[in-house]
């Protein structure tokens, strides 16, 4: 069947920012969807508010919206692009729920867009719990008991019928935000109370427990015809009751007979024909109950997701690619195999291997939050590992997740809790569980107490007490004695170098050289969708310890680029859209590319991206064999390690070590730049100013050096990204605790102290300098918020909107010098600080920052590219870039929180990195770039109504501009009695408030009663007894716009002025570049 | 215990033994299904072969009863890279390796199983030893040549029933319902308001396709290989099957004349896998050896009187030659891989068979409607 031919116009919808259960996967099937349709001569519209994708690489789509996710705004796009067809099914929950959106508001109809790839009828039995219920019975598909419930009331009546537990899920919320299990009246209270508030129909679903059933995912495809197949099915080792995305999954399915897996199958057949899913993927959990084998549906997604990307990753089967062929007319048989070449795309893969994939998650920064593994999804990434067994894939899984010593599954923890502590930790899960597993099966746990309590199969769990016992052997016989037959089982378990010395007393190198005398070595075993049946042409490639190597490496000169690993706070989608632009400049540039990551998620490990795929965890040991390996074959093998963010880094000095050239910037500039003291003195050679600093590694030293500085101050632990652990401190009893407490300080981990320069004005700067010393900025951007707030948390524009002149000046100047000095070869951010009329340098970081994509995107020039062509040799004024990069319109970058699936947290900002991701707004004037930046990170600003207003003693008198303004836009202004004495005192008029613990009705209540449109709060801090914690997240829960800083404040305004007086249009970033040009 | 699998081409891995003690000899070949070892263990049409499983987690699940396609396994020997020490799940009776070794089924495990795949792909199917114990690889390798090679050896004879017998319809709800531990689900549609009565040809016979036949409402009389057909015929089955069944079917003479015979007598005729070799063998066509087979459960095969793609379950080393077919037959069926006969009937006559299993048992239950097809053959010419 030939494809459509009466659609040549289509609009892809993106999934927006990276936020908790809507990361960088669907950068992946978005981007692969585009070069598809393509490939097809389809002319692609794109909209995607993320900037920070490769989807919205100007190159990947034929125009490309990054504008707000609202049906508003698709709208307007529609309305200029007048696509055929709109392909909502790679783009997540969010561009379904657009979809859904743009028809119920008639959009489709008027301007005669179809629907491809899921119709509105699919969508809605898929994603409307009663309709898909109905749907089940209709197919005679087993599904747990429920009912729905809109009030608290009728919430009771269903759990006298089903009981308790009882799960909770709210209708249309994303990866079941607002979900949760109640155990008791209490807790049932609770949850339903919020979430109801939640879910956009105010709705829940109230269901009988299936909690400790086993879950299974399948992923599965459907063509025109009926042609069914699935790509792959997934086990859950985390029963049901812990999301999906927060358990640890293993592909293929381990514990079900063929008569269960095939009749899994085939019900998974009944229910896509049955949703009707007519061309596409979909994903289908089921939970198995492991006494009697009963089977039951649990949900379906008509979509590509996160389990589609894993199964993409893990079978080397492109979900996404054939999706969107499919949905273009194709059939299954009528799409080749990329990896066989001869066979097609209708069979369903099989492999020879096994993958593990394991969350991350960064419960580390939010102490508040409950880390208890629910229905509502908390990690922010997840690492996938390959092995030839269980055991293999998981131990290289858990080692991938880069979370340091405390990622040591075999380390001996101390045996501070006693064994009934220990059977709770089992019982309730958390990110934990799976080291208490261990502690437990260390104590001699038996596998059937350990399942009783965790109700993990006893399958994995027996795999896990042979990695313990494994160990214990290892660690009775040691170092010394290791027999090669041994050593030969540990490394074929999956072992690392590490936690083989951390078991055997011994640095990792010792086992690394007893490996090499046993003639212990890597090899590397293809992906190939067929098990071997076939041969494959696309080297993807995993390591394990077998007879035969299936690398085949080349002879020609190749590049390694370094991924960035699992996504996590602070390191995420910008680095791995990094390291895709180095993959495709230096593929241009000739050289072969290898990229090594262990992020399923990632546009970079897709087998297209790069010539080499090794999927592999990114610690020395397995990045230093993958070098070995390739160098085997001859040619010169360079590395890559400055896009990755501070997983590579890390590794940087110990590649060189081993005799790897690192390209670009010299490892020891990037040592020079963290080292505070030799970057001190190179700031005072080069005589710029920097805030005065100092470094401890004891408290008695931290106080000294703060004698020397005067509070407040900043610290930080040295070599971290995205602010882990840095608070500012403003007297000596807080640094006292803060050395004792947030950090383990040592001489190898120093704390770096700096003067907090308060109210400064932020700025940061991305520029590329080359061998010859020419430097080429990038942008300067201004942050909304002031110093104190870490960059990545803070929005900021380009160009700036209010820093003069003559300080930018100064700025690009003293980028160009440091850089030079640092011998930068690639790109360098800088951050500074202006206060009282002096700009300082922060820090420089010679290295990928979050902000290149973002700043690419505004300039139309991609940094990230360019600099890897610098780095292969080139200079900037050889590609025709001499003068530093300009903008035409204003961008604004705005972060998005995951502040609402954490309920506890505050959400005020400060130092340490909170955010999950971001967005773009642009447009041609500051208020209304601002507004659609907002409006992307899903905060629509009110142009009318009524403002709160409470700020701390030091920001009254800044305050009055602000509430004058608001006054003037026609807003009523609330304030506490403080603030509005205060501001009735400058002639405002304002109602005053009581506080929550002053009288009733209190700013809580008209809160709640949804009286307040706009919150502006400043932290109290230790001034106040009022609780302003709580008002900030009633305002976050409710969706009402609270904003912590006065900077923020004042930006709010001038977006608000701008809803008013003009109006927010469209335009693709391609106009924005060709404006630039001509 | 220490084991190697040798390869006649001097080849050999080292592992460990993972069943019963011993040496076993046959052609070595490798099925890609990730589920249904149980299954394939006992499928006689492996008689003569060591099977080795791809995928490389075996034995999880440990075994149950109703998971047996036969009385026994019927393989030669077993590879896997790594067997499970233990069986998890609510069936299970016991562990594989139990199993294997109260079976005398030697087994190896702990080798490079994808290495070994990748050689029988590259080099096609060889004959192979495996031996436990303290042993010399370099004469496993010459015992392995002296192995009697698969073409031209009738291995029929040595797994077909000694005696008919009857299988039990759906009506016997007890005994049926043990034996189909609710293994479609799917309620398949009935074509008559009697049991159609089938004579079933044992080649190898899978017991799920006795089982799929009952849930159709068929009652099946099994008849040795060598029954001649006018015994068959004296039974006046509405249908007469021919089984799945080991090894090559060149040597089959006596199953090609039967089946002639039952062809000239006009009763519907539906062959499955060996079955459909010796079918179109009747028709006069010829059949050859594949490189290295098709052996697992992910196979897509096209309808070519739809269109549509089923992913099938495989198991045969020979294949029918399409160019020796005469016109009065047609192929139905391609296999997507490699463009390999899976299907074919007469034009004029009720007679038709796959080359795949639609049975499944291991694998998806795709091609069931072989089963409703065959029915409604039988119900017209019943009328």
């Amino acid at each position: 069947m030939p494809r459509r031919t009466d659609i040549s116009r289509i609009l892809v919808v993106g999934s927006g920012p990276i936020v908790i259960g809507q990361a960088c996967e669907f950068d992946y099937s978005g981007t692969q969807a585009c070069k598809a349709l393509r490939a097809e001569g389809l002319e692609v519209v794109l909209v995607n508010s993320n900037p920070a994708t490769i989807m919205t690489d100007p190159e990947v789509a034929d125009r490309t919206y990054v504008e707000p996710l609202t049906w508003e705004v698709l709208r307007s796009v529609i309305e200029v692009e007048r696509p055929d067809a709109l392909l909502p099914t790679v783009g997540g929950q969010t561009a379904l729920n657009l979809a859904v959106e743009l028809d119920a508001n008639g959009v489709l109809e008027e301007f005669g867009v179809s629907l491809i790839g899921a119709s509105i009828d699919a969508i809605m039995v898929a994603e409307d719990r009663l309709k898909f219920r109905e749907a089940m019975q209709s197919i005679d598909v087993d599904v747990p008991e429920s009912s729905y419930a809109k009030s608290l009331d009728e919430a009771l009546k269903v759990v006298e019928r089903l009981g308790f537990p009882a799960i909770i899920r709210p209708s249309f919320t994303l990866g079941g935000v607002g979900g949760g299990i109640a155990y008791n009246i209490e807790e049932l209270r609770e949850v339903v109370t919020r979430g109801i508030e939640l879910s956009p129909v105010h709705e829940i679903l109230i269901e009988e427990s299936v909690i400790g059933w086993k879950e299974f995912e399948l992923e599965v495809m459907r063509d025109g015809v009926d042609n069914f197949v699935v790509v792959c099915s997934i086990e859950n080792i985390d029963p049901m009751g812990v999301h999906t995305g927060d358990s640890i999954t293993v592909a293929p399915a381990l514990t079900l007979t063929d008569k269960e897996y095939q009749r899994m199958r085939d019900v998974a057949r009944r229910i896509i024909r049955r949703v009707g899913v007519e061309t596409g993927g979909s994903n289908i959990q089921f939970a198995v109950n492991p006494t009697d084998g009963r089977m039951v549906a649990i949900e379906m997604n008509p979509r590509v997701s996160r389990s589609s990307a894993l199964a993409s990753k893990a079978t080397g089967f492109p979900i996404a690619k054939i999706a969107a062929k499919l949905a273009l007319g194709y059939r299954l048989d009528e799409i080749p195999n990329d990896i066989t070449r001869l066979t097609p795309a209708s069979f369903e893969p099989t492999i020879d291997y096994v993958v593990v994939k394991v969350p991350r998650w960064t419960f580390e920064k939010f102490p508040q939050a409950d880390c208890t593994l629910m229905t509502q999804m908390k990690s922010v990434g997840e690492a996938m590992a390959i092995g030839r067994t269980f055991k293999e894939a998981f131990l290289k899984g858990i080692r991938s997740l880069d979370i340091g010593k405390s990622g040591q599954l075999l380390r001996q923890e101390g045996t501070d809790h006693d064994d009934a502590k220990l059977q709770r930790q089992l019982i309730v899960p958390t990110h934990r569980r799976m080291f208490s597993l261990f502690e437990a099966l260390r104590r001699g746990w038996s596998i059937d107490q350990v399942h009783e309590l965790t109700q993990i199969d006893r399958w994995f769990i027996a795999q896990f007490a042979d990695i313990v016992e494994l160990q214990k052997s290892a660690s009775l016989v040691g170092a010394r004695e290791i027999s090669a037959n041994l050593m030969e089982t540990l490394k074929k378990t999956g072992f690392g170098h590490e936690e083989l010395g951390e078991a055997l007393g011994v640095d990792p190198m010792v086992i690394d050289s007893r490996c090499r005398e046993f003639g212990l070595k890597r090899v590397y075993k293809r992906i190939d969708t067929c098990a071997a049946e076939f041969e494959s042409f696309t080297p993807y490639l995993y390591g394990t310890y077998e007879q035969e190597c299936e690398s085949a490496p080349t002879s020609v000169d190749k590049v390694v680029i370094l991924g960035s690993g699992p996504n996590r706070i602070g390191q995420g989608i910008e680095f791995d859209y990094c390291c895709c632009h180095a993959a495709f400049a230096l593929k241009e540039a000739g050289l072969e590319t290898i990229m090594v990551n262990c992020n399923p998620e990632t546009v970079s490990t897709d087998y297209d991206s790069v010539d080499r795929l090794y999927f592999e965890p990114l610690t020395l040991e397995d990045v230093s064999a993958v070098i070995e390996t390739e160098r085997a074959a001859g040619g010169n093998v360079s590395c890559i390690v400055q896009f990755g963010g501070q997983t590579p880094l890390k590794l940087a000095l110990g590649l060189q070590q081993t005799g790897v050239t690192i390209l670009g910037t010299p490892p020891d500039s990037i040592d020079l730049a963290e080292d505070r003291k030799r970057f001190a003195s190179l700031l005072w050679e080069l005589g710029i100013p920097q805030a005065p600093s100092g470094v401890a590694t004891s408290r008695q030293e931290a106080r000294e050096v703060a004698s020397g500085i005067s509070y407040p101050l900043v610290v930080r632990p040295s070599y971290v990204l995205g602010g882990r652990a840095m608070a500012i401190v403003y007297d000596a009893a807080a640094l006292d605790r803060y050395m004792t407490e947030a950090v383990d300080a040592s001489p190898e981990h120093p704390v770096l102290i700096d003067k907090f320069l308060e109210d400064a004005f932020e700025l940061d700067v991305d520029a590329v300098a080359d061998s010859t010393g020419a430097v080429v900025i990038g942008g300067v951007m201004e942050h909304i918020e002031e110093a104190g707030i870490h960059s990545g948390d803070s929005s900021c524009v380009v160009p700036p909107y209010l820093v003069p002149e003559n300080h930018l000046v100064t700025i690009r100047d003293y980028t160009r010098r440091v850089a030079r000095a640092l011998k930068v070869v690639g790109l360098v951010n800088a951050q500074f600080a202006i206060k009282d009329d002096t700009v300082y340098v922060l820090e420089v970081n010679p290295r990928a920052s979050r902000t290149v994509p973002y700043l690419s995107k505004a300039t139309g020039v991609p940094l990230a590219k360019v600099a890897a062509q610098v780095m292969a040799g080139k200079t900037l004024a050889g590609m025709g870039l001499i003068d530093d990069l300009e903008v035409s319109g204003v961008f604004v970058k705005a972060p998005v929180f995951p502040f609402v699936r954490f309920p506890g947290v505050d959400t005020i900002l400060g130092p340490e990195m909170k955010s999950t991701g971001e967005v773009m707004g642009g447009a041609a004037t500051f208020g209304s770039a601002y507004a659609k930046a907002q409006l992307a990170a899903g905060q629509r600003l009110p142009n009318k109504g009524t403002a709160f207003i409470s700020v701390n003693n030091d920001d009254k008198a800044n305050v009055v501009p602000i509430a004058r303004d608001l006054a003037g836009l026609g807003f009523s202004l609330l304030a506490t009695h403080g603030t509005a004495a205060y501001l009735r005192a400058h002639g405002l008029d304002i109602e005053p408030v009581y506080k929550v613990n002053e009288g009733r009705p209190h700013i809580a209540d008209r809160l709640l009663s949804r009286e307040i449109d706009l919150v502006v709060n400043t932290p109290l801090g230790r001034e106040s007894f009022f609780d302003d914690r709580t008002l900030r997240r009633i305002a976050t829960m409710l969706g009402v716009p609270c904003v912590t800083t006065l900077t923020g404040a004042a930006a709010t305004v001038s977006a608000i002025r701008s809803l008013r007086d003009e109006e927010l249009g469209v335009r693709p970033l391609q106009e924005y570049h060709a404006s630039l040009t001509s | 215990m220490n084991a190697v699998i040798a390869l006649e081409n001097g080849i050999w891995y080292q592992g460990t033994a993972a069943g019963a003690a011993g040496v076993v000899a046959g052609e070595v070949v490798f099925n890609t299904s990730m589920t249904g070892y149980q299954e394939i263990l006992t499928d006689p049409s492996y008689a003569g072969q060591i099977v080795t499983m791809t995928c490389p987690q075996i034995g999880n699940y440990g075994v149950a009863a109703e998971d047996t396609e036969s009385g026994r396994p019927q393989v030669a020997g077993f590879i896997v890279r790594e067997a499970s020490p233990i069986a998890s799940n609510w069936r299970a009776t016991g562990t594989l390796r139990d199993y294997l070794v109260e079976h005398g089924i030697v087994a190896i495990a702990g080798i490079d199983t994808r290495a070994l795949t990748r050689v029988l792909r590259n080099a096609g199917v060889m004959r192979g030893v495996i031996a436990t114990g303290a042993v010399e690889p370099e004469e496993l390798v010459s015992q392995a040549l002296s192995v009697k090679p698969m073409e031209g050896s009738d291995l029929v004879s040595t797994v077909t029933c000694a005696e008919p017998f009857d299988w039990p319809v759906i009506s016997d709800k007890g005994a049926c319902e043990a034996l189909e531990p609710d293994a479609f689900r799917l309620p398949p549609e009935r074509h008559s308001d009697r049991l159609l009565r089938v004579a079933a040809y044992d080649l190898g016979l899978k017991r799920n396709i006795l089982r799929r036949f009952s849930a159709y409402g068929c009652q099946v009389r099994v008849f040795p290989a060598t029954t001649p057909a006018k015994d068959l015929l004296a039974t006046k089955p509405d249908g007469v099957f021919l089984s799945n069944g080991p090894g090559d079917p060149a040597p089959l003479d006596y199953a090609v004349a039967n089946t002639r015979e039952v062809l000239q007598a006009g009763v519907p005729v539906f062959g499955i896998c060996l079955g459909h070799q010796v079918l179109a063998r009747a028709f006069g066509g010829t059949t050859y050896k594949l490189k290295f087979g098709h052996r697992g459960a992910n196979h897509p095969v096209k309808q070519l009187s739809t269109g549509q793609v089923e992913i099938t379950s495989q198991n045969h080393g020979f294949a029918v030659d399409p160019e020796s077919l005469p016109d009065d037959v047609e192929v139905t069926h391609l296999n997507l891989y490699d463009g390999t006969v899976e299907g074919l009937r007469h034009k004029q006559q009720a007679a038709f068979s796959v080359q795949y299993h639609p049975e499944a048992s291991p694998g998806p239950h795709d091609a069931d409607y072989l089963f409703s097809k065959f029915l409604e053959e039988m119900v017209r010419r019943s009328r």
